[in-house]
C-alpha cells in the first residue's frame, strides 16, 4: 500500500508539473508538450488505480492523438514561435481563482457524496477489459451507437469542409 | 527443460538474493535480458542489412572489420561514441536533448508485453495489445520533438511527414489487429498465443492460415513498415529530398540512439505481428514442438527482418500522394473488410462455410479496391512541362 501511495505521489507531481508548465511556459509548442506530459501523467494515474483500459486509452487517445493534433494546429496556424505572454495578466488572478474554487467545490461535493467514501464494504476488483466490453455491448449499447453515429457524422463533416476549401482555391 | 532454461535460471538467481530485495531483483532480472538481447540483435541486423543490401545492389557491403565484416557494429559504435555531439546554436536545447531519450525509452517499453517464449513475458497485462499501441503512440510525439527542436526546415518537414504518415497508417494497423482480438476474444498477448497453439493435421492454428488472417497479416506488415519509417515508406527521412528528415541535426551518439530506437521499434512491431498472426512462440509443425519456444520466436523475428531488408532493397520510395491514397483508399477499407470477415469467421462455427464466406469477403473486396486504385491513377506517357 505504501508503494502504491508513493507511486501515486510521484505521478501526481508529474501531472501537476506538466499542467502548471502548460499554463506558464511562453512558447506554444512547449505548452503543447507540457500538456502531453500532464495527459501521460493522468493516464499512468489511472493505471496506478488498476483501471487498465481507461489508462491505456487515455495514453492512446490523448498523448497519441490530441497532443499531436494540438501541435499540428499550432504549426499550421501561427508558426508557434511567438514569444507573446499567453494571456493578458491583469484580469487573470481573480477570474482564475473564482473558476478554480468553483470546480474544486463541485469536485469535493461529488467526492464526499460518492458511494465509495460512505460504504464500509471493500470495493470490487477493477473491471477487466472483457467485463467493460460486455457492459458496453449489452447495457449501454444505445449510447455507444449514438456516439458512433455522432463521430461518423463529424468525420463526414470534416471531409466535406476540407473538400469545399480545395474547390474554392482552385 | 531447455524450453524453460531462462525461466529456471531466473528463479535460481532469485534464490541467492535476500528476501527483502526479491521483488526488485526479480524485476531487474526480467528487464536486463530485454535491454541486452535486443540491442545485440540490432547490431547483428545492421550488418545483415548492409550485407543484404550490398548483395541486392551487386556490391560487397562492409567487409573490412573482422571476418566478413562481422565486427562492423563495433566499429560503428566506437565511431559514434567518439564523434562530437553538435547541438545547433538556435536549437531548443532541452527538447533537442529529450527527444532521442524519449524515443529510446518508448522503443523499449513494448517488449514488456511480447511473449518471447513459454512463460517468458515481462508483464502479462490484461490489455497487452492496447498497451503496445498506447506506447507506440508516444513515439510520434518524440519524432515531432526531434524535428521541431532542431530548428531546421528539413527536419521540421521530415517530422511533419513522419507524424502524418504514422497517424494514417496507425488506423489499418489497429484495425487489422482488431480482427485477431475478435477471433481470440482477448487483448492479452499470452492468451492470443495460447489460442493459436495446437494443430489440425500438420497445420498449426495460426491466424495467418485463415483467409482473413492472411489478408490481415499482409495489411499489418505493410502498416508496420510505414509505422517504422522504413523503405518504401521512408519519406520522413528521404535522403535525396530532405537529407535525413527529423534527425538531420543529431550527431554522434544521439544519432546512434535514433538509429537504435528505429530498429527496436521495427523488432517490437514484428514481434507483435508474430504474436498476433504467426502463433507467437508456437512451433510451425507438430513434430517440431521439442525445439525450445524462444528459438521459434527469434527464428520468426529474423525471418520478418530479412523480409524487411528484402523489401527495402527492392521497392522504390513512394510519393506523398501515393502514400496517403494507399492508406486511406486501399488499406483502410480493406482492413474494415478484414474485421467483418473475422466476425463472420467467428460466428459461422466449424466447417467449410466459414472458409468460403471469409474467402469471398476478402477476394471481392481486394478485387474491387485494387481496381479502384488502378483506374484512379491512369497510366500514360509522361508529359514534361519544363524540360523536353
Amino acid at each position: 500500500m505504501s508503494l502504491m501511495s508513493a507511486t501515486f505521489f510521484i505521478l501526481a507531481a508529474i501531472t501537476l508539473v506538466g499542467a502548471c508548465a502548460a499554463m506558464m511556459l511562453r512558447g506554444l509548442v512547449h505548452c503543447a508538450l507540457a500538456v502531453a506530459i500532464a495527459f501521460a501523467g493522468l493516464g499512468t494515474l489511472y493505471l496506478n488505480l488498476g483501471a487498465q483500459f481507461l489508462g491505456l486509452a487515455q495514453l492512446l487517445v490523448y498523448v497519441g492523438a490530441i497532443a499531436v493534433l494540438i501541435v499540428f494546429v499550432i504549426l499550421l496556424t501561427r508558426g508557434g514561435d511567438s514569444d507573446s505572454p499567453p494571456l493578458s495578466r491583469a484580469a487573470l488572478p481573480i477570474t482564475g481563482l473564482l473558476v478554480a474554487a468553483c470546480i474544486f467545490a463541485v469536485l469535493a461535493w461529488a467526492v464526499f457524496h460518492s458511494f465509495a467514501v460512505h460504504s464500509a464494504v471493500p470495493l470490487a476488483a477493477p473491471a477487466t477489459v472483457r467485463e467493460l466490453g460486455t457492459v458496453l455491448m449489452a447495457d449501454y449499447v444505445l449510447p455507444l451507437e449514438v456516439i458512433g453515429l455522432m463521430l461518423t457524422a463529424a468525420l463526414i463533416g470534416a471531409a466535406i469542409i476540407a473538400m469545399r476549401e480545395k474547390q474554392a482555391t482552385q | 527443460m531447455l524450453d524453460q532454461v531462462f525461466v529456471l535460471l531466473k528463479h535460481w538467481l532469485l534464490g541467492y538474493s535476500p528476501v527483502v530485495l526479491q521483488p526488485a531483483v526479480s524485476i531487474l532480472l526480467t528487464i536486463l535480458p530485454i535491454l541486452l538481447v535486443f540491442p545485440v540483435l540490432f547490431a547483428l541486423t545492421t550488418v545483415l542489412e548492409r550485407k543484404g543490401l550490398g548483395r541486392i545492389q551487386n556490391r560487397y557491403g562492409p567487409n573490412r572489420v573482422g571476418f566478413f565484416g562481422i565486427l562492423q557494429p563495433m566499429a560503428d559504435a566506437v565511431k559514434s561514441l567518439t564523434k562530437e555531439d553538435i547541438v545547433p546554436a538556435s536549437a531548443d536545447h532541452t527538447v533537442h536533448f529529450l527527444a532521442p531519450l524519449i524515443l529510446l525509452a518508448v522503443a523499449f517499453l513494448p517488449y514488456a508485453v511480447l511473449p518471447i517464449g513459454r512463460n517468458m513475458i515481462a508483464a502479462d497485462l490484461d490489455a497487452g495489445v492496447l498497451f503496445f499501441f498506447a506506447i507506440g503512440a508516444i513515439s510520434e510525439l518524440s519524432v515531432f520533438m526531434a524535428g521541431w527542436s532542431s530548428r531546421n526546415k528539413y527536419s521540421l518537414l521530415g517530422a511533419m511527414r513522419a507524424v502524418a504518415q504514422m497517424i494514417s497508417y496507425e488506423v489499418p494497423l489497429l484495425l487489422s489487429s482488431v480482427a485477431v482480438i475478435m477471433a481470440a476474444g482477448s487483448l492479452s498477448t499470452v492468451v492470443i498465443v495460447e489460442k493459436q497453439s495446437g494443430f489440425s493435421g500438420i497445420f498449426p492454428h495460426w491466424y495467418v492460415l485463415t483467409p482473413w488472417g492472411f489478408a490481415g497479416f499482409i495489411l499489418f506488415m505493410i502498416a508496420a513498415t510505414a509505422e517504422t519509417n522504413r523503405s518504401p515508406f521512408d519519406l520522413p527521412e528521404g535522403e535525396s529530398e530532405i537529407i535525413a528528415g527529423y534527425y538531420i541535426e543529431y550527431s554522434g551518439f544521439k544519432f546512434a540512439l535514433f538509429f537504435l530506437g528505429e530498429y527496436l521499434g521495427m523488432f517490437a512491431i514484428s514481434g507483435l505481428g508474430i504474436t498476433l498472426f504467426l502463433g507467437g512462440w508456437t512451433a510451425p509443425l507438430p513434430f517440431l514442438t521439442w525445439v525450445p519456444s524462444w528459438i521459434w520466436f527469434f527464428a520468426k523475428l529474423l525471418g520478418l527482418i530479412i523480409g524487411f531488408i528484402w523489401v527495402r532493397g527492392t521497392l522504390p520510395r513512394l510519393r506523398m500522394d501515393q502514400l496517403m491514397n494507399f492508406a486511406w483508399k486501399f488499406m483502410l477499407p480493406m482492413a474494415l473488410v478484414v474485421v467483418v470477415s473475422a466476425g463472420a469467421w467467428r460466428f459461422l462455427g466449424q466447417g467449410v462455410t466459414r472458409w468460403l464466406v471469409s474467402l469471398v469477403f476478402i477476394a471481392v473486396a481486394y478485387v474491387l479496391l485494387a481496381r479502384g486504385v488502378e483506374t484512379r491513377n491512369r497510366i500514360a506517357k509522361r508529359t514534361y512541362r519544363f524540360a523536353e
